[in-house]
């Protein structure tokens, strides 16, 4: 067994866990987008970042990719974490503002602006379909071409893929082919229509997680601890 | 090319390298002309150079009486296609065939030095007749290029005839692999491929990895631009770097290794591939070295232009054949790298400083340099520069010594505005940290990386938006595009970037730009996005006023952003020379001889042709009145 603290709560995790894994095994909640169960870790969203390490090392990682260690200190809801954490949700905003998941993340995460001019190409470039097409229906029929700005998913060489067999298993786990849902503001680039309550919290709690899993949006538990 | 017999002992080995020393002191005695042609030298004509001298030497007949070299890159790219003759040391640069045979004839056949092809230094104008004396050379330490001027790298000989392979004698015969590492760990020599992890420790924790199988890796895919010192190493001393790996090798228990070089080094490819065939043939690689148990593979494996390839998990995924994307660490590579064994992935430079480290003991490596930095670093120093090249200095040698004594200074008198060190992900520094001094920590410091060693110098006439333009749109092109942080992250500080450039600037813009500069820093998996933010972070830390010109007041202060400039002619200054009429592609410069010419907006697509043509400086990069652009509204 491995011991290690999250956010000042000594736990354990087994051999080959994740940080991600550990967290969710004590109830602790990290938002994840291209993460699933049945596939491998990915690491490209970056929802999943969590704070390890103490002082001037600390850092920020994916908790989905980055394998639960002896003594490791970690923070999930730090300023920082937060902070990055809603910069992805933006930039994932900025290229599929259509999609139902992003925005209720932007609701859940008190993500209110999106400052980039919309270029809607309706995926993010998780790579859930690529990983399900390989993983778990043996199809290897799409996968990613290009690199950088012009990355995009495809079937090789653009054609009607023979292997593919239109199981339907990368449309089941996209999640921004979903539409999202035409609230009060459909037109507008951010909905928030589920951005309803306001966050109530009174004190400062530095090591908890806000319940509305929304540290940081009013402000209250993140601000500077008082001396 | 003499032929190669198999070594069979380290006695053999011995003798064959004494040999060589002998004979090298003999060629001492006659005259020796090196030329330095490696793929810079090459690209200025060094072939034909080469041609003409031979057909020189034999048309004076002294094809006998003195031997060519033919080298790799001196380092002194600026005075390329150049030679020295031996013993003298004589240095004459900038050659063509026909000056060839003026050399032959004059300086071999008469004994006399023709001046007009001899260095003259940029800021003093003085003529140096030596190579140890231009300014260039003489505040380097060259431990490692230096020995470029030695070796012809296609010839293992030659390589012997300077003592090569001792160290890898001394290492195999005298010391255990402990004591390999605890030298190494003693030189403090730290990792030259920018991040600076101490070598020891890396080749400690791969040894120490449980398993059998282990790999070395070389790290050669050099893809900043504007840098190319691991090229000119793999070019010009093949043999150096090799050896390095054969000692790493023994001290980890690795039995195999891979050279990572980029295919679009054709000239390293070829001289490593050659060093190869030879190292076989000598029975220095392969099964039962010099008939001791050691053995090891080395392998060459192309990189195919991948700037994310030099990354160590991505390189190492390019080797397995699968696509170059990097993964999280841990598990780092010393535990899990190459085909999931422990593999020790070290820079060509890292390797090329082995073999003196253990030639000349972790004392004389750790007495140069500062106190957390050790050795000497070798820059690519490109730009505004008078003299362009590889630059080899001790560590904690100050920028301004580099640019102004070594560099010779900014070309054309004009003032340096900024250095940007580290490649594309490394920072720009202005003209007060002209003072810093060179090492690991002091350049993270100041908000740039030590990098592989790029150093791009930049002239007032340089706008430093343009630039953290330029660098961000070749990190959104070479980004892999995993994380979302690094790939929408560059192509929208790209565009940010591009907009302010475009006069398309809004306020707000730099709040968002350090605010998106941060997040792509923080949250990136690997080293490209961890640093992609630097040169827009640097930029707006030194130079935020430029980006603020640009914003507020639609105006380039450099002269450099198109859409915020026009050209105009100052009449008073105008002689009517039809200099510029003449360059102007689209006939928009209209005027008489001894005339004050005009320029006509409509016509001029700002290409800058004039400009450079003007002699009199009497065209200037005006502020553009007439900003009618309005960037589209943002939702």
């Amino acid at each position: 067994m491995i011991t290690m603290k999250i956010n000042g709560v000594e736990v354990k995790a087994e051999e080959g866990w994740t940080i991600l894994e550990t967290a969710r095994f004590y109830g602790l909640e990290i938002p994840t987008l291209c993460h699933h169960e049945g596939l491998t870790p990915y690491g490209g969203c970056r929802l999943c970042l969590v704070e390890i390490g103490e002082g001037p090392r600390a850092k920020l990682v994916s908790s989905c990719t980055y394998p639960a260690e002896e003594g490791l200190v970690v923070h999930t809801d730090t300023k920082r974490v937060v902070q990055a954490r809603r910069m992805m949700i933006e930039l994932m905003l900025s290229v599929a503002p259509y999609s139902k998941v992003i925005q209720d993340l932007a609701s859940k995460f008190g993500v209110t602006r999106m400052r980039f001019k919309i270029r809607n190409e309706e995926c993010i470039l998780c790579g859930l379909c690529v990983r399900m097409c390989e993983e778990q229906m043996d199809g290897k029929a799409i996968g990613f071409q290009n690199r950088g700005y012009q990355r995009k998913i495809s079937t090789p060489f653009d054609l009607r893929s023979e292997e593919c067999r239109l199981c339907g298993g990368c449309i089941y786990i996209c999640p921004a082919c979903q539409l999202r849902c035409q609230g009060p503001q459909a037109e507008t680039a951010i909905c928030n229509a589920c951005l309803t309550m306001e966050p109530t919290c009174l004190d400062f709690y530095d090591e908890l997680q806000c319940w509305m899993y929304d540290a940081g949006r009013c402000g209250t538990c993140v601000r500077e601890k008082k001396s | 090319m003499k032929r190669i017999k198999k070594f069979k002992n380290v006695e053999e080995l011995k003798k064959a390298i004494e040999q060589q020393e002998a004979a090298r002191q003999q060629e001492k005695k006659k005259r020796v002309i090196v030329v330095s042609s490696g793929t810079c030298g090459q690209a200025r004509g060094s072939l034909k150079v080469i041609e003409a001298l031979k057909k020189a030497l034999r048309e004076e007949g002294l094809k006998d009486q003195v031997a060519i070299r033919i080298t790799g890159c001196h380092g002194f790219c600026e005075a390329e296609p150049n030679l020295i003759i031996y013993p003298d040391r004589i240095f004459y640069q900038k050659l063509t065939p026909p000056d060839v045979r003026t050399i032959v004839k004059e300086t071999l056949v008469e004994g006399r030095v023709v001046e007009k092809f001899l260095h003259r230094d940029p800021l003093t104008k003085e003529r140096a007749w030596y190579e140890n004396e231009i300014p260039f050379y003489q505040k380097q330490k060259r431990i490692v290029l230096g020995d470029n001027v030695f070796v012809d790298p296609t010839s293992l000989l030659e390589y012997l005839a300077i003592g090569g392979f001792r160290p890898f004698i001394k290492v195999l015969t005298r010391m255990k692999p402990e004591e390999i590492i605890q030298t190494v760990k003693q030189s403090g020599l730290r990792g030259r491929g920018g991040a600076g992890f101490p070598t020891g420790l890396k080749w400690e924790a791969t040894r120490r990895a449980p398993g059998d199988i282990k790999y070395i890796i070389c790290n050669g895919d050099e893809g900043d631009p504007g840098a190319y010192m691991d090229r000119s190493v793999l070019e010009g001393n093949p043999y150096r770097v090799l050896e390095g790996m054969m000692i790493g090798a023994l001290a980890i228990g690795a039995r195999e290794g891979y050279l990572y070089v980029r295919d679009e080094y054709p000239l390293a490819v070829r001289h490593v591939t050659l060093a190869l065939e030879q190292l076989y043939k000598a029975g220095l690689l392969g099964e039962k070295i010099l008939g001791t148990d050691f053995s090891l593979d080395l392998h060459l494996a192309k990189g195919a232009g991948a700037f994310v390839c030099g990354e160590e998990t991505a390189l190492i995924a390019s080797i397995e054949g699968r696509v170059g994307e990097p993964r999280q660490r841990p598990p780092f590579p010393a535990q899990k790298g190459l085909w999931r064994k422990p593999t020790c992935i070290n820079n060509v430079e890292t390797w090329a400083n082995i073999p003196l480290i253990m030639l000349n003991g972790a004392d004389w490596f750790s007495s140069i340099g500062t106190s957390g930095s050790k050795g000497t670093k070798i820059f690519s120093l490109v730009g505004k520069i008078n003299n362009t090249g590889l630059v080899e200095v001790p560590m904690g040698i100050t920028l301004r010594e580099i640019i102004y004594d070594i560099g010779g200074g900014i070309p054309e008198g004009k003032a340096f505005k900024a250095v940007q060190t580290g490649g594309p992900s490394g920072g720009c520094l202005p003209a007060s940290m002209l003072d810093q001094i060179i090492d690991y920590e002091s350049l993270t410091a100041a908000g740039s990386i030590m990098g592989s060693g790029g150093m791009i110098v930049m002239d007032e006439k340089t706008c430093m938006v343009d630039v953290a333009k330029y660098f961000l749109n070749f990190l959104r092109d070479e980004s892999c595009g995993k994380c979302i942080s690094c790939r929408e992250g560059t192509q929208r500080m790209w565009e940010i970037v591009r907009d302010i450039t475009e006069g398309l600037g809004q306020p707000g813009d730099l709040e968002l730009l350090e605010e998106l500069a941060l997040a792509t820093k923080e949250a990136s998996m690997c080293g490209l996005g961890q640093t992609a933010a630097n040169p827009v972070l640097s930029t707006l830390r030194y130079f935020r006023d430029e980006y603020e010109a640009h914003i507020y007041e639609k105006r380039c202060p450099a002269g450099v952003c198109k859409n915020l400039i026009r050209y105009a002619v100052i009449p008073e200054k105008c002689t009517g020379c039809e200099a510029c009429k003449r360059a102007c592609p689209t006939g928009a410069i209209q005027g008489t001889r001894k005339d004050v010419h005009l320029i006509l907006y409509d016509k001029c697509i700002k290409c800058g042709a004039c400009l450079e043509a003007c002699r009199f400086e009497a065209i200037e990069a005006q502020r553009e009145e007439a900003i009618t652009i309005v960037r589209e509204v943002k939702p």
